[in-house]
């Protein structure tokens, strides 16, 4: 790499194919070897590209590349009406879908100026609390196949397909399920009555595999020996880097936006944030584990107090669909419903922005959404977590061994929908 | 009965193209090319719920050399298409694709500027699995489709 750059400043940037190519590729006194990681390879879970500069096992260097999952999301968003972009939010951090829901719908709601009930807060948060332990179950279980232990991916998964079936009594599909909506959720009709002790038998059965995989993992020597000391974030990087999320709180900040800036009721419920010492593979592997804990603590506080009262907000606020006995009723809800269904009309929001910071499983995720009077977003903008948390790769792993490359990137949890979006 | 009669116990006959064809329909080496939702709903249908090993089709291979099943899950743009290309041209005949849900068979909802609209534009596919992202059952039904797919190829035409 050096005697192409000395070259390019001798001609003016133009490379020489004859000359500089033979050059940059044959250089027997250093014996570097460069290695395509990905695109395509199992430990990056999905479509990430290191390429990495080796010194024998040792990374010298390492330059990441995104963009093999771009599609335009946010482009997407501009043709499209604020409940229908809810569709697309669901398939950028596709492994929590209904947390992306979440952090979206909380900006448009702040847009239009209203305000859901607790009852919809409560809902809400029971469903993204089910969403991060959906999402530290992949992380973990993952991270801990790459490492070359596959029982805990398989019991992680056990129990992930419970929470599918959650989902799936309540919006009807199991991954996708695009059920937030401006001013409420998605389907007219209230909660399925066997919702919420199915939630809590589902509970009580995570906690005896997280504790499973607590035991089959946290100490074992083999585990530690490749996690302890690994891939050590300081405060001070994650601050630099902007990295938010279990990646900051395992190098010992107590950092959660659900307690910093509390948004959709978290204000009420009484959890405690699990911080690291080190900041190491091993640290972030424990705070995962420790936050799925907790949030099983949120969810049953949440069953616990559930609010009686309305889930939708008032239907004269012309933003969510009037119930069906109104629209085959009366003329009125009929008009009411139209307004709101057909592409032309639609709700529209005050011209303005919005961003409402909100912890997914990842990190700080918000959507800034910019309204310009129209029935859609005119701009939205994503900060996505995995894209702060992917910068600080090649200064983790400089110096490293080649092994040490998975156990690194599979604990950062680099989602690459959100990535690229 | 023929000449089966006169070979004694244990032994039958058949047709050389069936018993390959049963080996290799019960014996997929499927290689997942997850790029996106569908490769986490992919996960599940190995996972012990649904459980592809019943159909033979459980060593994950993500090797392309070492396989014979490419599935495509999850949406492809224009920057990763030719990897994918490339992973089709490695691996070695015979091989089936299966286009695992809407993005890989048709784009889906991202018909935007980067989205390849259907990979089968550019590499040939076997079997298409609707849905955004499909159910591990309809996967599990696509394996099959392929299976019964296997079952009737003759082996005369890989040279």
């Amino acid at each position: 790499m050096t005697t192409t750059g000395k070259s390019m400043d001798s001609k003016n940037g133009i490379l020489n194919r004859e000359t500089d190519f033979q050059e940059f590729v044959y250089q027997p006194q250093e014996e570097r070897l460069f290695l395509n990681f990905g695109p395509s390879h199992p430990a990056t879970h999905g479509t990430l590209r290191l390429v990495l500069e080796l010194d024998g096992e040792r990374v010298v260097d390492c330059v990441p590349e995104i963009g093999y999952l771009h599609h335009g999301f946010e482009k997407l968003g501009e043709y499209r009406t604020y409940n229908q972009v809810v569709t697309i939010t669901d398939r950028m951090n596709y492994v929590s879908p209904f947390n992306n829901n979440l952090a979206y719908i909380l900006s448009v709601e702040k847009l239009f100026g209203i305000e859901v009930s607790k009852r919809a807060q409560y809902l809400r948060v029971i469903l993204a609390e089910l969403g991060r332990i959906m999402d530290h179950a992949v992380c973990i279980g993952t991270h801990a196949m790459d490492l070359g232990a596959f029982t805990a991916l398989l019991y992680l998964i056990r129990e992930r397909e419970n929470i599918y079936n959650l989902y799936e009594l309540l919006t009807g599909t199991r991954l996708t399920v695009s059920y937030a909506r401006v001013g409420g959720f998605a389907r007219d009709r209230g909660i399925p009555a066997d919702f919420m002790p199915r939630t809590l038998a589902v509970c009580d059965g995570l906690l005896k595999t997280v504790d499973e995989v607590d035991r089959l993992l946290s100490h074992n020597s083999i585990y530690l020996g490749r996690t302890r000391e690994v891939g050590i974030i300081t405060p001070a990087a994650a601050a630099d880097y902007g990295i938010t999320g279990p990646c900051l709180r395992g190098s010992g900040v107590p950092f959660d936006l659900r307690q910093a800036a509390p948004y959709s009721g978290y204000e009420d419920f009484d959890f405690d944030i699990p911080v690291g010492s080190t900041g190491d593979v091993w640290d972030r592997y424990m705070v995962r584990l420790e936050e799925m804990r907790q949030s099983v603590g949120i969810i049953r506080q949440a069953i616990a107090n559930f609010p009686e009262g309305e889930l939708y907000a008032d239907s004269d606020s012309k933003v969510i669909l009037p119930p069906k006995d109104d629209v085959y009723g009366s003329i009125e809800g009929l008009i009411h419903q139209f307004e709101i269904i057909m592409l032309n009309r639609g709700a529209r929001a005050p011209r303005g922005e919005a961003y409402i910071p909100t912890e997914a499983p990842n990190g700080e995720l918000g959507y800034h959404v910019i309204s310009n009077e129209g029935n859609g977003p005119y701009r939205f903008r994503v900060r996505p977590p995995s894209f702060y948390n992917f910068q600080i790769i090649p200064s983790l792993l400089r110096g490293r061994l080649l092994s040490d490359t998975v156990a690194i990137l599979s604990s950062l949890n680099i989602i690459a929908g959100e990535l690229d979006r | 009965m023929g000449i089966e009669s006169k070979l004694g116990d244990g032994i039958i006959t058949t047709t050389l193209d069936a018993v390959i064809n049963w080996g290799r329909k019960n014996s997929l080496w499927p290689m997942p090319f997850g790029t996106a939702c569908c490769a986490i709903e992919f996960m599940c249908v190995l996972g012990p719920k649904y459980d592809m090993g019943r159909f033979g089709a459980e060593a994950m291979r993500f090797s392309p050399r070492q396989s014979d099943l490419l599935i495509v899950s999850g949406r492809v743009n224009i920057k990763m298409m030719h990897i994918l290309q490339q992973i089709y041209r490695q691996m070695p005949d015979p091989k089936w694709v299966i286009s695992m849900g809407a993005c890989a068979s048709s784009g889906g909802v991202f018909d935007t500027y980067s989205t390849i609209q259907g990979i089968d534009n550019f590499i040939p596919v076997d079997a298409y699995v609707p849905g955004c992202p499909p159910r591990p059952e309809t996967v599990i039904d696509a394996v099959m489709k392929i299976q019964q797919k296997i079952q009737q190829e003759r082996s005369r035409e890989y040279r």
